[in-house]
């Protein structure tokens, strides 16, 4: 292409990235003039400019071309759309949960609202990505406001060692992967992702390119924290403020889900059977090491830390899963992610909301201060009956469809003679169980004892709204589980799987 | 309309109801009772009308009526499938029977800590997961309704149950679960297994049928299924759960965990394992009849061992459900009605057994057996003599429905059915049947031993002088239906075997000789 081609830009195309990208230079400006009370209001702005960029997205959406700017690293197909879409929804209740937990810190507000709307929109670069820089770049901007946010807690030292853990994981895994990428270049000689997968295709697989890919899985890895990747998951979430939290747990996680899923099904989707044993051995070790470890935590937000190490486990079956050439497998198997993501982003950020409002009256976030919740704030104790019994699997809620769809994609690729694929369909199964024994604790814990401090919880109205809304999706999104599937499928088809 | 909405408004009627009950203010705790008694009155109502123009309708009384067949996750093929037909009618009916029977009892009694609106919403909840099982039509509902009554079931277990609540709950929901999860991976392998790629129960036993699956497929996944359905029913060796569930459980929990949960297991068996795996169940049925004689023949002498009256039902439930099995892994048409008449006599029964045992437990505060101390029938003769009836009943003394579960299942498992023949199995049958036949016996034994420990002799002093009330007016309007029910049922069984009949001969013609 020439040089007038490539630096043609389709405004419209970015358009959701640089409303965020304006509300967050807004953000920290606008905060400098506001002083003591006043500084919260921030927040209300940056919930509009990320509404802004959502009706954009929807735009884009209903539009329905394929878009492309700086010669095709960035597109905003309906995969990509899918992703911003989820992620902006993710900031919506993210911001809706930090209000009130931060206007009482009244500390960094401004800040605050920069670095994560900056990391949101490098969530919303990453599957626009097509591009090997581009990703990564996506993937640093993501990461870098999220190492500053984990320690915003100062007057804690366990927020500080959490935020110094991450950020030197973090940077070990950006390094991995920029040499794996490297090694990856000097066999294919591009840095584009459908470049890459055609030059894969019929490569003799000499060990260095072998281990390239896998340096570059494992730079994602750490950032799903899959194990062994994970040490600093629970470390991080417990330090850090408890919507940060939420946003690793959930958003920075989808976010190396969807740079993975570019990754893996499209640019070493030639190598799979060379690498896909490997991820199914992480993913089954992950989820089990996360349930097991969950099941002696005592501290709620270590607890869900755990959890959610253990999601990410689930999430990592449909990559075990890719065999080159195999189209149909390998779709149903990106939707399976795709789906899982939508459904775990609903219910994880919804315990987080609930497990914030618990933590106003109660910061030490003891399994035992939920002790009867059931019967001082019944409507908080039934969304986080609902949110954990979703995560666990029970039907009919949103989690249910997203477990029926990892053990669909696990079992037509058992069917199609992976036997491997029922094996992963049973460690689920047996995960699940030991999964739910934890969730049940906390259920049990709040509706079973009785109370050991009387007053209610009191969320005030946007962490009202949240836990709301977010129990209601879960529900509803259970019900009418074709949304999901619908909206996946649309993503599944541009991402050409 | 009638015919297409009639049993979704039946089966969602309690879940509104329970929405409904969700809503009453804190104050008016109370009006929650008239609320769910409403509900379910009207449910049953309903459910006594789908049966009545079942009969009388075009369906004539056979084959699948009221049918609502819509697409609800078409990329998947799960739809929203619902219908009725000779197989889940009386165990529909007895559903919506039992849960306004257990309604009704709620007004005479609640286990502490009370909260009548928390408890009869979990009912009602309960109510909708269990009548919606019996007429999902649809694996992917069929698996939600399945799932849906483990929720209510551990809340009611968990709550309101006896001092080891938490861990009995606990133990009851992950067993489950666990099981369900497998079933579930076995219900995706079916839908990838047909070329059809859909979850409908009805095309997925046409495939069957026609030889889509094959032999050693059918084996894998039989096992799958298998292990979901023999821990909810629960065979031997995956019982474990039960008697912990039920000794713990409120009252009207083991009412429907003994009435209606445990029969969820058996029906899948009739419905989807036999039709969908037809080879495979011909392959393990000796497996089966084994161990279901077992579970006679263990839940008996587990009974003999037991100081705790409702631990002692319990168990003689996993010898009861143990008949059913037997029936159904004859393969025939006659064990096939013989298990679900087995059901519904049980469900009736044992139902009625722990509504007794849980009216004892209410004035005695105790259901060990040492501690009652006999004469239950000098204390508080009306439960001392119901006790004696719905005992004597459910250890299946003809005409009472026991007996004819029993006795035809026996007479089933002496002739199997040809291809359990043609595998030279015909004499292991046999000797089952003589040792099942020894269950009969040990069953009337640990019966008439509990009679006479707890309703004959004296009185302790205690209870003469506690001034115990007998029976009241709310316990024998919650009965009395039971009772009569029980009565008809056992003097003219074709009430039962009359609706099964037809169906039971399609699904098995079908299946077995494709």
């Amino acid at each position: 292409m020439d040089a007038a081609e490539a630096t043609q830009i389709d405004w419209f195309a970015l358009a959701p990235e640089l409303a965020v990208l304006a509300t967050a230079l807004l953000v920290l400006l606008v905060e400098l003039f506001l002083y003591g009370q006043r500084k919260r209001f921030v927040n209300p702005l940056a919930v509009v400019g990320v509404l802004v960029a959502l009706g954009l997205v929807v735009a884009l959406a209903v539009d329905g071309s394929d878009r492309a700017a700086f010669g095709e690293m960035f597109v905003a197909d309906s995969y990509a759309l899918a992703f911003k879409g989820l992620f902006l929804s993710v900031a919506l209740f993210v911001l809706l949960i930090s209000y009130r937990y931060f206007a009482e810190i009244r500390t960094f507000q401004g800040e605050y609202y920069f670095l994560i709307l900056s990391a949101f929109i490098g969530m919303m670069l990453m599957p626009s990505a097509r591009d090997f820089v581009m990703l990564f770049v996506a993937l640093e901007l993501v990461s870098i406001p999220g190492f500053i946010m984990a320690g915003l807690r100062k007057f804690d030292p366990r927020s500080n060692e959490g935020a110094m853990k991450f950020l030197i994981i973090g940077i070990l895994s950006a390094s991995t992967l920029l040499f794996g990428l490297s090694i990856v270049y000097a066999f294919t000689g591009t840095t584009s992702l459908a470049g890459t997968a055609a030059a894969l295709t019929d490569v003799t697989r000499e060990p260095l390119l072998l281990v390239g890919t896998l340096f570059v899985l494992v730079g994602f890895g750490f950032k799903v924290s899959a194990v062994p990747f994970h040490f600093w998951a629970p470390d991080t979430y417990e330090g850090a403020p408890i919507p940060v939290a939420a946003f690793l747990s959930v958003a920075s996680k989808a976010a190396g889900f969807a740079g993975l899923l570019q990754v893996s099904f499209v640019a070493f989707e030639p190598l799979s059977d060379a690498w896909a044993p490997v991820v199914a051995v992480i993913a089954v070790l992950t989820m089990t090491l996360g349930n097991v470890t969950a099941l002696a935590q005592r501290n709620v937000v270590r607890l869900l830390a755990y959890s959610s190490v253990a999601h990410a486990g689930y999430m990592l079956v449909p990559f075990a899963l890719v065999r080159p050439g195999e189209a149909a497998l390998n779709s149903s198997a990106l939707s399976a992610v795709l789906v899982y993501l939508f459904a775990y982003a609903v219910m994880n950020i919804g315990a987080f909301a609930v497990v914030t409002a618990v933590a106003r009256r109660h910061p030490g976030r003891h399994l035992d201060d939920y002790a009867g919740l059931g019967q001082r704030s019944p409507g908080m104790a039934g969304s986080l009956t609902l949110f954990l019994l979703s995560l666990g699997g029970t039907p009919p809620l949103v989690g249910f469809f997203a477990k029926v769809a990892i053990f669909a994609a696990a079992v037509e690729a058992g069917q199609a003679d992976q036997a491997g694929g029922y094996v992963l369909a049973v460690a689920v199964v047996v995960n699940t169980v030991i999964s739910v024994s934890y969730y049940l604790r906390v259920a049990g814990r709040m509706w079973m004892s009785e109370p050991t401090d009387t007053a209610p919880v009191q969320p005030g109205y946007a962490l009202g709204f949240a836990v709301g809304g977010l129990a209601v999706l879960t529900v509803g999104l259970g019900v009418l589980a074709p949304l999901v599937t619908h909206v996946a499928d649309q993503a599944v088809i541009a991402a050409g799987g | 309309m009638w015919e297409s909405a009639a049993l979704s408004v039946t089966v969602f009627l309690p879940l509104v109801g329970a929405a409904a009950i969700a809503l009453i203010p804190h104050a008016k705790e109370r009006s929650a009772k008239p609320v769910a008694l409403a509900v379910t009155l009207a449910t049953f109502a309903l459910s006594l009308l789908i049966l009545a123009s079942y009969y009388l309708g075009p369906a004539g009384g056979q084959g699948r009526a009221f049918i609502v067949d819509v697409e609800w996750i078409p990329v998947i093929g799960a739809g929203y499938r619902v219908a009725i037909d000779g197989i889940s009618m009386p165990l529909f009916v007895l559903t919506n029977l039992l849960t306004l029977l257990c309604v009704v009892y709620c007004f005479h009694h609640i286990e502490p800590p009370g909260r009548p609106r928390a408890f009869l919403g979990l009912i009602l909840l309960l109510q909708t997961g269990m009548a919606g099982t019996f007429v999902a039509f649809d694996l992917i509902l069929f698996f939600v309704f399945w799932e849906l009554v483990l929720v209510p079931m551990y809340f009611l277990i968990g709550i309101w149950g006896g001092p080891h609540r938490e861990y009995a709950a606990v133990k009851f929901f992950l067993y489950t679960m666990f099981g369900s999860m497998i079933m579930l991976v076995g219900f995706i392998a079916l839908y990838f297994g047909a070329g059809a790629e859909t979850f409908s129960m009805v095309e997925l036993s046409q495939a069957a049928a026609g030889g889509e699956y094959g032999i050693v497929f059918q084996r894998l996944v039989f096992l799958a299924i298998f292990l979901g359905l023999a821990i909810k029913v629960p065979m031997w060796p995956f019982h474990t759960w039960l008697p912990d569930a039920h000794t713990e459980a409120p009252t009207v929990g083991s009412v429907l965990l003994a009435g209606i949960m445990l029969k969820m297991g058996t029906y899948g068996f009739v419905r989807i394992a036999v039709p969908m795996l037809p080879e495979a169940a011909v392959d393990y049925a000796p497996f089966l009849a084994v161990l279901a004689v077992i579970a006679i023949l263990y839940g008996a002498l587990c009974c003999m061992a037991q100081t705790d009256l409702k631990r002692l039902i319990a168990f003689s439930s996993v010898g009861h459900m143990g008949f059913v099995m037997l029936g159904i892994a004859a393969l025939t048409t006659a064990g096939v009605n013989a298990a679900i008449f087995g059901m519904v006599a049980h469900g009736l029964i044992t139902g009625m057994l722990f509504f007794v045992v849980g009216s004892l437990k209410h004035r005695y505060h105790t259901s060990t057996i040492a501690d009652i101390g006999g004469g239950v029938l000098q204390t508080t003769p009306r439960i001392g003599a119901i006790l004696t009836f719905v005992a004597i009943a459910s250890l299946g003394l003809p005409p009472l429905p026991g007996f004819w579960g029993e006795v035809v299942a026996l007479y089933a498992a002496f002739n199997p059915a040809e291809a359990i023949v043609d595998a030279g199995l015909l004499g292991l049958f046999r000797v089952l049947v003589v040792f099942g036949a020894i269950g009969t016996l040990l069953t009337a034994g640990y019966f008439l031993t509990m009679l006479q420990r707890v309703t004959m002799g004296t009185p302790p002093r205690r209870w003469v002088d506690a001034g115990l009330q007998d029976v009241s007016p709310i316990e024998l309007g919650a009965w009395t239906p039971l009772l009569v029910t029980t009565v008809v049922v056992g003097l003219v069984p074709l009430l039962v075997f009359g609706i099964t009949r037809p169906d039971v001969s399609r699904i098995l013609t079908t299946a077995l000789t494709g």
